[in-house]
């Protein structure tokens, strides 16, 4: 295939990405290898360090942990979708009043660090919110933002000839907004959406610095423990159970985002999220 | 006295935080110009480890990149008195696959009749990179590659919670001396932030109007 750095090879390049392919090969087993033997040496990959993960009692608490994630991530998610619809419709509104005030809280949030956020919560209300809230209440504000500028990209994405037409029969500003740019603005950001949640799901681990339940906190206290003093094997399965879920998920957005694509519909894309960052 | 106290840990505080910002930064702008050219190339080994490198890191918590980093790594005897480059290491092999990313697409901007053309003038594989291709994509990519480096920015608090005594531990630091000044300390390390993030973004819109052309 020629892309815009290499033609289609010929009989001669082609030769030579044979023997690319096979030095290619050739180092990356040997670094693979070279790391394999590291791990040995220190002797992590042994019975003792991973046996934790043989035990029902520890791969239970694992399973409940992940699910406090998963359901923090959720109601995040939901209350984030909510604050996102309201500060977006803050930040088209005709009125400087409602529109200014939106365009403050949104930047700022997305400014930010979240922990920070998290941290600033949980000193000042984690007493009568908990963990679980201080926790989601970060989550919800930041992604919340995020979300907002989704939302507007996507309402801003709906040719303007639809609110036009829209107007143009008599219908009134709240009307166009509902009846006409949001059902089709939302299929645009949906790609964009799913890939917000990967983000909010990686965040929600940050919940294990404020202590609240998750499969993070689960899996530290195995690492603590004495008998077991393993911190890297558990660091490599968590972020293994981690990336199968995102996995997972950016491709749904990736296989949403070309389906919509070859349709021609308008997308709002994945840099519109944070995903694309970080 | 609470006020030239707040000053004087907050400057430490960012001291380290731009320390953290800037080592990894440049790390991860190393490593993720690595991995978007062994992404691009046309040998199949180069590209697999580019496209599990960046599926790894890139969804993987930072938090848990932190935990293998700092807690982990001593194990294996690396870095062991030096709790600031294991944060260092797990900000940048983070970072840098964000940055590939970013590269990676600002090539795939670049539309292939430019480099088609510059081929059939007779230009070397070297000339078309350096002259045709790459100054494009440089373009495309200087506001993405901003949002990254923002990122980055925020991500450097995460090390609060793993001993590194940057801005954001500044918060609970300040609150043990200074009972009730949750709130100023909250305002005023969220003013250091949104300054930092906004000379990048500053410098970057900078760049892109040096290097804008109309096409």
């Amino acid at each position: 295939m020629s892309s815009v750095l290499f033609d289609v090879a010929g009989p001669r390049a082609r030769a030579r990405q044979r023997v690319g392919t096979v030095v290619g090969t050739v180092l990356v087993l040997g670094l693979l290898g070279w790391v394999l033997w590291i791990l040995w040496q220190k002797e992590q990959i042994t019975p003792d360090k991973w046996e934790a993960f043989t035990e029902p009692q520890i791969l239970e608490g694992l399973a409940e942990g992940l699910l406090d994630t998963l359901k923090a991530a959720a109601v995040a998610i939901a209350l984030a979708v909510a604050f996102g619809l309201v500060f977006a419709s803050g930040r088209l509104s005709d009125h400087a009043v409602l529109r200014w005030p939106s365009v403050l809280v949104v930047e700022f949030f997305r400014a930010v660090p979240l922990l920070l956020l998290i941290l600033f919560i949980f000193f000042g209300l984690g007493s009568t919110l908990g963990t679980f809230w201080s926790l989601v209440l970060g989550l919800t504000l930041y992604n919340g933002s995020v979300l907002a500028e989704i939302f507007r990209a996507g309402i801003l994405s709906v040719p303007r000839g639809q609110s036009e037409a829209a107007y143009s029969v008599g219908m009134r500003k709240s009307q166009v907004m509902r009846m006409v740019l949001m059902p089709q603005a939302v299929r645009a950001m949906l790609p964009a959406i799913i890939s917000q949640c990967v983000v909010a799901l990686k965040d929600t681990a940050l919940g294990f610095v404020i202590g609240a339940a998750g499969i993070v906190d689960e899996a530290a206290r195995i690492y603590i423990s004495p008998l077991y003093r393993n911190p890297l094997a558990v660091g490599l399965v968590l972020s293994a159970v981690f990336i199968v879920i995102n996995y997972a998920l950016s491709r749904l957005a990736q296989y949403l985002e070309s389906r919509m694509r070859r349709e021609g519909r308008q997308v709002v894309g994945e840099e519109a999220s944070a995903a694309a960052t970080g | 006295m609470y006020f030239s106290e707040l000053v004087s840990r907050l400057a430490d505080g960012f001291l380290i935080t731009v320390q953290l910002l800037g080592w990894s930064g440049l790390f991860a702008a190393l490593i993720g110009t690595v991995l978007a050219g062994m992404r691009v190339s046309p040998i199949t080994p180069f590209r697999a480890v580019g496209t599990v490198y960046v599926n790894t890191f890139r969804n993987t918590p930072l938090v848990v990149l932190f935990l293998i980093a700092v807690v982990g790594l001593p194990a294996l005897g690396i870095l062991q008195d030096s709790f600031f480059w294991r944060a260092v290491i797990a900000l940048s092999t983070y970072t840098a696959a964000f940055v590939c990313e970013c590269l990676r697409s600002g090539i795939n901007t670049v539309q292939p009749g430019q480099a088609e053309a510059a081929r059939s003038v007779g230009m070397t594989f070297g000339q078309t990179l350096a002259i045709v291709v790459l100054p494009q994509a440089f373009r495309a990519v200087i506001p993405p590659l901003a949002s990254v480096f923002i990122a980055l920015t925020k991500n450097t608090s995460v090390a609060a919670a793993f001993g590194i005594t940057e801005a954001t531990y500044q918060l609970s630091n300040l609150i043990r001396d200074f009972p009730g000044s949750l709130v100023t300390n909250f305002i005023g390390i969220s003013i250091g932030y949104i300054l930092i993030v906004a000379v990048i973004s500053g410098t970057a819109s900078l760049l892109e109007r040096r290097v804008a052309v109309a096409r």
